[in-house]
């Protein structure tokens, strides 16, 4: 069964995203990358420090995997704007997820200005996924503006509540045309399974395995539930039902 | 309503009286719930909270991780000047105190930051004391674009300012404004500070709402411990970050926990915060305010510090020196309080990486 993943034409290996942030070393933090066997990392902008005296995060990235910088600590559409071209400056490449949260307590996304950043940054060449609040209409919004992804939350981040918006998400799935990747909120694999069923094309986590007791071996768990919720979602689950189905039908005597 | 407003109707409750009528079961709720009122803060206040400490921690710990992940960033102050117009009794710079006052140039604090950066520090804390004669606003202009050369986060903990002058310093890269309101005890607060413009309450109390309105990146405010009654104390600083949180939600808030160290004279703290409240106070502040982070300073020993971890902690000073000028001449001098923790910034590192967390160096860059 042919079953490729693609964001902006180019084929991504992995349906599972890892982020970087929260991990107790970065050591750890590679090992995992490197037992998640994820394609795309997220790292935040504001962590890379290129002078000489620190440690370098991206040393740490295995060199397979495609750096996605993320605009962690934008609170609007030109901070956005600013860390996106200040990463691409300091050789991050294209990639970009965007995060604009003017919000410390829940850290919720503000999805009008994330429409305002990625209509910018599209139009400058970069490759944007957008994290959101699911919402269909901005949804839309953020695909005429140019996003190669939309990326709506489960729940809140570092809640690890798993899929609370699943209603939101099962639209977006629906009627969203570029892949849609949960992002934020899943607290376990199962959460993630449950995602892929559902038909999301991907998800990305980072809370549930960089504070795990042994994140290498929840990044493989996250990784492996990944690829059954989306085999299951190919093999075309029975509906739930309701009732019971007999074997030995009521009714057969009406044949 | 001004926090000055919030707290005057606080001041009419009998806190005390709140306090003593706590049970085991009000604070085992507090530990429970996700999302904490004022009523499950003062419970974890109380002494019957002191019982269940372990509890409360364990809590904490789980909370802190999840949010912060299991990270500790540093910081280092560097104390620009030691010229001071106000009379604070505690305070080693008060106005009275017959010592050499300096002031860098310039190319001191060039100096500094060579030798700050040079460590792998990324975010400096600028002190000064407080006269706007010697260090006015432009000077504090002048030496952030300096240090903006060296490091990627500048935070400020100087007199009080307006709010246009809060955002003239936001325009040029400063992030951070620390702010400590020292005592909230307004009666003994007039007690301790007896002349210059430090004495007004009120005007100290607004200042970081005059920063949140001027798009301040984090603000950090608390109580000097010591100075008054602690419960109390930490119960009006975690309403203070509770309001600054509601009315400034871009804004990261964060709660410092300085116990007085006596510098350069004879004045005791008239109230002892023992390491077991001062824990308490730091985990209640955890579960009430989740998202707020927690500082812990050099004035505390390594090993108090080292023991902190993972109790709430996100961010922590090292290899500080609160002398004028002390970085790069290392000649004794007078700081503003008793340094504990001498480690430098590399056994700092070590002592996070021995608890299994990560120093982070650099947390943000300047747009």
């Amino acid at each position: 069964m042919e079953d490729q993943f693609k964001i902006a034409g180019q084929l991504i290996n992995s349906r599972f995203l890892l982020g970087t942030g929260k991990f107790s070393s970065y050591a750890i933090m590679r090992d995992s990358l490197e037992s998640s066997q994820a394609h795309i990392v997220t790292v935040a902008l504001r962590r890379v420090d290129l002078g000489q005296k620190n440690e370098n995060i991206l040393d740490y990235i295995p060199k397979n995997c495609i750096t996605m910088t993320n605009t962690s600590g934008a609170r609007n559409a030109e901070e956005a704007i600013r860390i996106a071209r200040l990463a691409r400056k300091m050789g991050c490449g294209n990639w970009i997820k965007i995060e604009v949260i003017p919000d410390t307590k829940y850290l919720l996304p503000d999805n009008a200005e994330t429409i305002k950043a990625t209509e910018a940054l599209a139009k400058e060449g970069f490759l944007v996924m957008p994290y959101m609040n699911p919402d269909l209409m901005d949804a839309r919004r953020l695909v005429n503006a140019g996003a190669v992804s939309v990326m709506p939350l489960g729940a809140p981040i570092g809640t690890n509540k798993g899929l609370k918006t699943q209603e939101m998400i099962r639209i977006l799935i629906e009627e969203i045309d570029i892949p849609v990747i949960v992002d934020a909120g899943l607290g376990k694999p199962s959460h993630a399974a449950e995602a892929m069923e559902l038909g999301a094309d991907a998800v990305l986590v980072n809370t549930a395995v960089a504070v795990a007791v042994d994140p290498v071996i929840m990044a493989q768990a996250f990784s492996q539930a990944v690829i059954a919720g989306r085999l299951a979602y190919l093999a075309g689950p029975g509906a739930v039902k309701e009732e019971a189905a007999a074997s030995s039908p009521l009714t057969g005597f009406l044949r | 309503m001004s926090f000055y407003e919030e707290y005057q109707k606080y001041k009419e409750i009998d806190i005390d009286d709140v306090f003593a009528r706590v049970t085991e079961n009000d604070v085992l709720r507090a530990i429970n719930k996700e999302s904490l009122e004022v009523n499950d803060f003062a419970a974890l206040l109380s002494v019957q909270a002191g019982d269940l400490l372990e509890r409360v921690a364990q809590k904490a710990n789980e909370v802190t991780r999840r949010k912060f992940g299991k990270v500790i960033h540093l910081y280092a102050p560097l104390y620009l000047s030691s010229h001071c117009e106000n009379e604070c009794v505690y305070c080693g710079f008060r106005s009275s105190r017959v010592m050499e006052r300096k002031t860098l140039v310039p190319e001191e604090i060039e100096k500094e930051a060579e030798v700050i950066s040079k460590t792998g520090i990324r975010h400096i804390l600028i002190l000064t004391g407080e006269s706007r004669k010697n260090t006015p606003l432009s000077y504090i202009v002048d030496s952030v674009k300096i240090l903006s050369k060296y490091f990627s986060t500048i935070s400020i903990e100087i007199y009080p300012l307006t709010e246009q002058e809060y955002k003239e310093l936001v325009s040029i890269g400063v992030d951070g404004l620390v702010l400590y309101q020292e005592a909230y005890n307004e009666e003994l607060y007039k007690k301790y500070h007896v002349r210059g413009l430090k004495r007004d309450f009120e005007y100290r109390l607004l200042s970081p709402e005059r920063a949140g309105s001027a798009k301040m990146r984090t603000i950090s405010i608390g109580a000097l411990l010591g100075l008054a009654e602690g419960r109390k104390e930490i119960f009006f600083t975690g309403l203070q970050a509770a309001y600054l949180l509601r009315k400034y939600s871009e804004t990261e808030i964060s709660v410092s926990f300085p116990r007085l160290k006596p510098q350069g004279g004879t004045f005791t703290a008239p109230y002892n915060i023992s390491d077991k409240e001062l824990v308490q106070f730091m985990l209640a502040i955890r579960l009430f305010l989740p998202g707020a982070g927690i500082n812990i300073s050099t004035r505390e020993s390594s090993q108090l510090r080292s023991n902190l971890i993972g109790l709430g902690v996100t961010r922590m000073s090292a290899g500080s020196i609160t002398v004028v000028g002390g970085y790069a001449n290392k000649q004794k001098g007078d700081g503003q309080f008793t340094i504990s923790d001498k480690n430098s910034v590399e056994e700092t590192k070590n002592m996070i990486i021995s608890k299994g967390y990560q120093p982070v160096m650099k947390d943000w860059q300047t747009l």
